[in-house]
């Protein structure tokens, strides 16, 4: 079972990141699992979205994991040391950040010696959306580093799942989510 | 005429949405709610079907959920097919009228996502408001994920207007951890669910002007008791169609439903019972378990009002230990799980090493290795033959180990 963590501020759209890409992943036969944890939901307040994605049914309903790979879409949760917490020395963090991954690790300690990718989605998304909204640049960040589903495919699911959204809006994503996956490193 | 709703063969849905287009697929003719997390978007939901040609029924807006259920008796008492939405802190202020429902044998269908009682306030689930609507005289079914909210509650309506039956029901999911938890749920199509529902058949309809009929009549000392036996009877009387109900479902979609659900049973020596999505998490526990040799199944009643005492303690009759898992404050006892299964064995003569535990309180998580736990403690009562463990413990709880005897 392949487990993901969303560390995002609320209004940042990490529960919609975490059920597109569940619904993406439906769509090749996967079992998923798309669900986050709330607190007294507050715009602008930390939370966490989680993706499950199995060939058979998902069973466990415990909010806790140990996740293949940590998505931090804000770029100041990621000097947050909870992003750390239940990992393995093979999680890999995808990062939102402004700085180059050896300036991030100078100040961000706790992610040292662990493989980390950075990728500037909050910009991005300012630039081709127009807000700051880094959750589609962040699945294109994924998609690319975790190879889970060919690029092309990708691109179909997702087009079809923001179908309910105006061309421009969709547009938007999609430069977005191309960029960054050419972007990340 | 409603507009068909195109659905893929597998959806992404979460247990509120499911919810939401099993009513909407039953076409409903009265709506009436008043929102409340985690169910808001059940309403919500169905609030946005009709707004956009999806539904043809009445979507009636109310100020608070004791009108909510009053708007539903007297709409379900004019003849019409009737649901709503609740949790938690409306469920409580629906308990009064959750009763006349009954007693008016009205078949209302009610989507309740758990969740626990304040105080403190707390949004997320327990079995609390489940436990508190036990005696209400409305069958309760437990869903464990999205796919089990949409298929029971297609089921609610079969069941709650059946001629033999003609009793309220409600179907229960867990708060976030299936009501916000997207899963992927194989729905029928429009044409295919509403055939399995089928077209309303009231009875004794207020509107109904030539027959004219009273709904909430006084009985006092010579017939009350009448009536709420006969009430009863209806309910006791349920089983065998919630069977019916079930098995034709299974015809249909190939998914099988059963009075009471068990797993890894058949050869077990010991047995945990609980209700709810932690019933899944715990099937992957009885794996690890046997793994390391411990002979461990699991059984939960799918229908927990009418209660299928019997049932349980046949299916329960070769363990030796048993731990009952309630999710819900015991408040000064036993939880009613444990009491009900405990209940039943004697009644037939059983005798398992009985054991309590009371869990995820207000959306406490409880995880694999904490069932295996459970599961650890239940088999040390087998191995010593008497319970050389607590009466009560309580799971994931912090602070100093707390437990009773």
């Amino acid at each position: 079972m392949l487990q993901i963590r969303w560390h995002s501020r609320a209004g940042q759209g990490a529960v919609t990141g975490a059920k597109a890409l569940a619904d993406v992943m439906a769509r090749t036969g996967k079992y998923v699992q798309a669900y986050s944890v709330y607190g007294a939901e507050k715009r602008g307040a930390p939370m966490t979205a989680y993706d499950k994605i199995d060939d058979k049914p998902i069973l466990d309903h415990s909010k806790w994991m140990r996740p293949d790979y940590v998505l931090v879409i804000d770029p100041s949760l990621v000097f947050q040391e909870e992003i750390v917490n239940n990992t393995t020395d093979d999680t890999v963090f995808i990062v939102t950040t402004h700085m180059d991954k050896e300036d991030l690790l100078n100040v961000a300690k706790h992610l040292q010696g662990k493989k980390v990718y950075v990728i500037d989605a909050i910009k991005i998304s300012q630039e081709e959306i127009g807000r700051a909204i880094p959750n589609t640049p962040m699945l294109g960040a994924f998609v690319k580093i975790s190879g889970i589903i060919p690029f092309e495919d990708f691109l179909v699911s997702i087009k079809d799942i923001l179908s309910k959204f105006p061309q421009k809006i969709i547009d938007g994503n999609l430069r977005a989510i191309k960029r960054a996956y050419e972007e990340v490193k | 005429m409603a507009q068909k709703y195109e659905l893929k063969q597998r959806e992404v849905w979460d247990g509120n949405l499911a919810a939401a287009h099993a009513l909407r697929q039953a076409q409903v003719d009265v709506v009436a709610a008043y929102p409340i997390t985690p169910s808001t978007p059940i309403v919500q939901n169905y609030a946005q079907f009709l707004a956009d040609g999806y539904v043809d029924g009445e979507f009636v807006m109310v100020e608070s959920e004791h009108s909510a259920m009053s708007a539903c008796v007297g709409a379900a008492a004019a003849g019409g097919r009737v649901a709503t939405a609740t949790s938690s802190q409306g469920y409580a202020l629906m308990v009064e009228v959750l009763y006349q429902a009954s007693g008016m044998r009205l078949p209302i269908v009610m989507t309740v996502v758990n969740r626990a009682l304040a105080s403190p306030l707390n949004i997320h689930g327990d079995h609390s408001d489940l436990y508190l609507g036990r005696d209400a005289g409305w069958i309760h079914l437990i869903a464990n994920n999205p796919q089990e909210a949409y298929d029971l509650t297609l089921c609610a309506f079969r069941i709650g207007e059946d001629e033999r039956v003609r009793l309220p029901v409600t179907t229960n999911q867990d708060g976030f951890l299936v009501s916000h938890t997207a899963q992927v749920v194989e729905p029928l199509s429009d044409e295919e669910a509403y055939k399995f529902v089928g077209d309303y058949k009231p009875k004794y309809p207020m509107l109904d002007t030539k027959n004219p009929v009273t709904y909430g009549a006084q009985t006092e000392e010579e017939w009350h008791f009448e009536h709420k036996v006969n009430q009863h009877k209806a309910l006791m009387e349920s089983f065998p169609v919630i069977e019916e109900v079930f098995s034709e479902f299974e015809k249909l979609t190939g998914r099988k439903y059963n009075l009471v659900e068990t797993y890894k049973l058949d050869d077990a020596d010991i047995a945990l019972v609980l209700m709810g999505s932690a019933f899944e998490t715990a099937m992957l526990a009885v794996d690890k378990a046997r793994e390391e040799g411990i002979k461990v199944g699991l059984l939960m009643p799918r229908v927990f009002r009418p209660f299928p005492y019997n049932e349980i303690a046949k299916k329960l009759k070769n363990v030796k230990a048993v731990a009952a898992l309630d999710r819900s404050a015991p408040m000064g006892t036993t939880g009613a799980l444990f009491n009900e299964v405990s209940a039943a064995l004697m009644a037939n003569g059983q005798s398992a090493i009985m054991t309590n535990y009371i869990y995820g309180l207000g959306g406490r998580d409880t995880t694999v290795e904490h069932i295996l736990e459970v599961i650890k403690e239940t088999n040390e009562n087998k191995k010593a033959n008497k319970r050389v463990t607590p009466l009560q413990g309580f799971i994931n709880l912090r602070g100093p180990k707390l437990s009773f005897n």
